[in-house]
């Protein structure tokens, strides 16, 4: 079954929002059929702003930040949407504008500092030419502006570092550098996708804390990708879960940490370690593994592992794609799972109880 | 870095002598006898006798090698009272057949395989290079595809083949070219460069879809890398993502075969092209020495060989220095 994609209407007025993803998708055909890493996801954002966006590995986290940076121009991947970025529309945007963008008012901090960092050029040679790139600058002068960057980021002796390579740095330290590089140009989006992952639990915190004070300083919008809540509880404004390349709950921190609507959510909330609690307590990790993307499942894309499917009646779960649905009492919370509110409401108080 | 190198110099040292242990040693297994060659058709025992004798070898092999590596530091006198050949050190040994030091025939057909080698690879390498690069960023489209069947059928032609296809074509056909020849560059550049452009042509045709093949694969390995990914999203032009980025890493294990394929066609082993064309560089000189059981020749064309391959190695590895700073920092 292949899907068409129309092109985009780009007539539709640009939105008011600094940040605003409208249907994103982003299908690529591969032998065993398309991939739908991407299937339909929207999200708003404002300057100075953070959103969280989580979801297991293979959920399309990285796909869609790629996306936000153009990075599928030129290769098989089919990206259809609108991102609107402070008036401009990327998706249709040509690779030659795009690229003018990248590293400059859009930049992106990488999952893997040792592998996302040149293992031949040295740290202060990839910073330079990040800067370079966007301003007619000396070598001299971005030289400086490299060494500024590292001192600013809170790397020691940053004169004598800007000489070192990846290799001679250690894992936060590299993340430091990598964060650097992407701030050099003082972007107005920055996008960090699972920036913590690789390193232990002090320098992660560290590094969250280097991110927050640089947004406040600057004052730029941020998307934080993981797939630990308790990041996005301590970072961000709003939070996007997404499952199957799909978004399945969308709202702010505090609605959906609180009173989350979608079983995957609560599956993730509770496989969070407790803040302060003992990391051991990690409680029940979400059952089975993530869905095919190119055959998702009928109906809920979550049911073949959902445990409380049973509670809707007529197989529903199974048949019939639940909507993203606006949760009442609330300005843009929204999720898509067939139970009633009786029986969420019945479900998270069965599980607080639990819980204590 | 500098004791590194000393040390590999060392080791190449130590691996030249086992080469020359295992020639010797091989040479005399084998069922050939080099004085009854050298004594022609009528050859009386007591001749047979003083030939074995005057080449040294009716001493037993362990002597004659102590003789041949001594001589490899101090030189060597042959012959008897009447007539003394003195060979310099390093001495090589002196030809069974045309009693002259190995060593000045080999310095003597040397420019023959440089010019060869030298220039074929300098065109294989940069075509190759270039070729695969364009193949791997126009991975899936007609540059590519054009690209990779050139490159099978190129692996698949033979080096008779082609190089008389281009004998035929160039000189026999429409005389646009001189018969192949050697003429010193010192002595008319314009004759050497087309003397030589048909034996290039060959060995380019050969070596290419190597060449090809081994950097586009390299190149798609990298252009899937983290950092070219990095690249890209800092905004750099797609120019400096291939060249500075990509092909810098890509390059590595291209130095590593271009450094043997190097050594060893300097070494004589373009013998192939050298008879197809009829030019006389090293590797006709080892192919006769093996033809006439002449030792000594033998002996000094497979050490010369190993000696440019296993320089060869150490250059790589120097080279593999300077590009990758973690080899370096080691
Ligand atoms: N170039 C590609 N071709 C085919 N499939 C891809 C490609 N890039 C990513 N995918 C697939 O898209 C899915 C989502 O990937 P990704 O966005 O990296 O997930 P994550 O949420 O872990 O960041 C994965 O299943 C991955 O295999
Ligand atoms: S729609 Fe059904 S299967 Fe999907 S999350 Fe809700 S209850 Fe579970
Ligand atoms: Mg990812």
């Amino acid at each position: 079954m292949a899907i068409e994609i129309s092109p985009q209407s780009v007539d539709v007025a640009p939105p008011s929002s600094f940040l605003e993803v409208r249907d994103l998708r982003v299908h690529f055909p591969t032998d065993d059929g398309i991939v739908k890493s991407v299937d339909g996801v929207s999200f708003a954002l404002q300057k100075g702003q953070t959103l969280g966006i989580v979801g297991e590995s293979g959920s399309g986290k990285s796909v869609t930040s790629a996306a936000l940076l153009g990075l599928h121009k030129g290769s098989r991947a089919r990206v259809s949407g609108e991102v609107w970025l402070d008036g401009d529309e990327l998706v249709s945007m040509s690779e030659q504008d795009m690229r003018s963008l990248r590293g400059n008012k859009v930049s992106m901090i990488f999952q893997d500092p040792l592998s996302a960092l040149h293992p031949f050029f040295t740290i202060g040679a990839q910073i330079a030419e990040a800067y370079r790139v966007h301003h007619k600058v000396s070598k001299a002068e971005a030289r400086d502006r490299a060494v500024e960057m590292l001192k600013r980021v809170g790397i020691p002796q940053p004169e004598r570092r800007v000489k070192d390579y990846p290799h001679q740095f250690s894992g936060g330290m590299r993340q430091r550098a990598m964060i650097a590089m992407s701030l050099v140009c003082n972007p107005e989006l920055l996008i960090a996708d699972e920036p913590t992952t690789a390193l232990d639990v002090t320098v992660q915190a560290q590094i969250l804390d280097l991110i927050r004070d640089l947004q406040e300083e600057f004052g730029s919008a941020v998307i934080i990708i993981t797939h630990d809540l308790g990041v996005v509880a301590e970072i961000a404004d709003d939070i996007l879960v997404m499952y199957g390349g799909r978004r399945i709950e969308y709202g702010s921190v505090r609605d959906v940490l609180k009173t989350p609507e979608h079983p995957y959510a609560w599956g993730l909330l509770q496989s969070m370690p407790h803040l302060g609690g003992d990391v051991t307590e990690r409680l029940n990790p979400i059952q089975g593994s993530p869905p095919s993307l190119i055959n998702l499942p009928t109906g809920c894309a979550f049911h073949p592992r959902c445990a409380f499917k049973d509670q809707v009646p007529d197989d529903r779960c199974s048949t019939e794609r639940p909507e993203l649905l606006p949760v009442p009492g609330t300005d843009k919370h929204i999720a898509a799972c067939h139970l009633t509110a009786e029986n969420k409401i019945e479900i998270r108080s069965a599980a607080d109880r639990l819980a204590k | 870095m500098l004791r590194y190198l000393i040390r590999r110099l060392l080791a190449a040292a130590v691996i030249l002598l086992v080469i020359s242990m295992i020639t010797f040693f091989i040479f005399f297994a084998l069922p050939s006898n080099p004085a009854l060659l050298a004594c022609g058709k009528t050859c009386s025992p007591s001749r047979l006798l003083e030939i074995k004798h005057s080449l040294g070898l009716d001493q037993s092999i362990t002597t004659q090698y102590w003789e041949f590596f001594k001589g490899l530091f101090v030189g060597r006198d042959y012959g008897d009272a009447s007539l003394i050949v003195h060979c310099h050190a390093p001495c090589l040994g002196i030809s069974f057949q045309t009693d002259t030091p190995v060593l000045d025939t080999l310095l003597q057909d040397f420019p023959v395989d440089l010019s060869l080698a030298l220039g074929a690879a300098v065109v294989f390498l940069i075509l190759g290079v270039g070729l695969g690069v364009l193949a791997a960023v126009r991975k899936g489209r007609a540059a590519d595809k054009i690209a990779v069947g050139a490159a099978l059928v190129g692996v698949s032609l033979q080096i008779y083949f082609v190089g008389l296809l281009l004998m035929y074509v160039f000189v026999d056909k429409f005389s646009i070219l001189p018969t192949p020849n050697y003429t010193p560059i010192t002595q008319d550049p314009v004759a050497w460069f087309q003397g030589l452009i048909l034996p290039w042509a060959t060995l380019v045709i050969l070596f290419l879809a190597l060449y090809t093949r081994l950097s586009r694969s390299s190149m798609l390995e990298v252009l899937g890398e983290d950092y070219i990914r990095t690249a890209r999203a800092k905004g750099l032009p797609a120019r400096t993502v291939i060249i500075k980025h990509g092909l810098r890493a890509a390059i590595t294990p291209i130095v590593t075969i271009f450094g043997m394929d190097l050594g060893s066609l300097i070494g004589g082993s373009a013998v192939i092209t050298e008879s197809v064309f009829g030019i006389n560089g090293i590797g006709k000189l080892a192919v006769d020495s093996v033809t006439n059981s002449d030792l000594p020749v033998i002996l000094g064309t497979t050490l010369f060989a190993a000696t440019f391959i296993v320089l060869a190695n150490v250059v790589v590895d120097m080279v593999y220095g300077i590009i990758d700073p973690r080899v370096r920092l080691a």
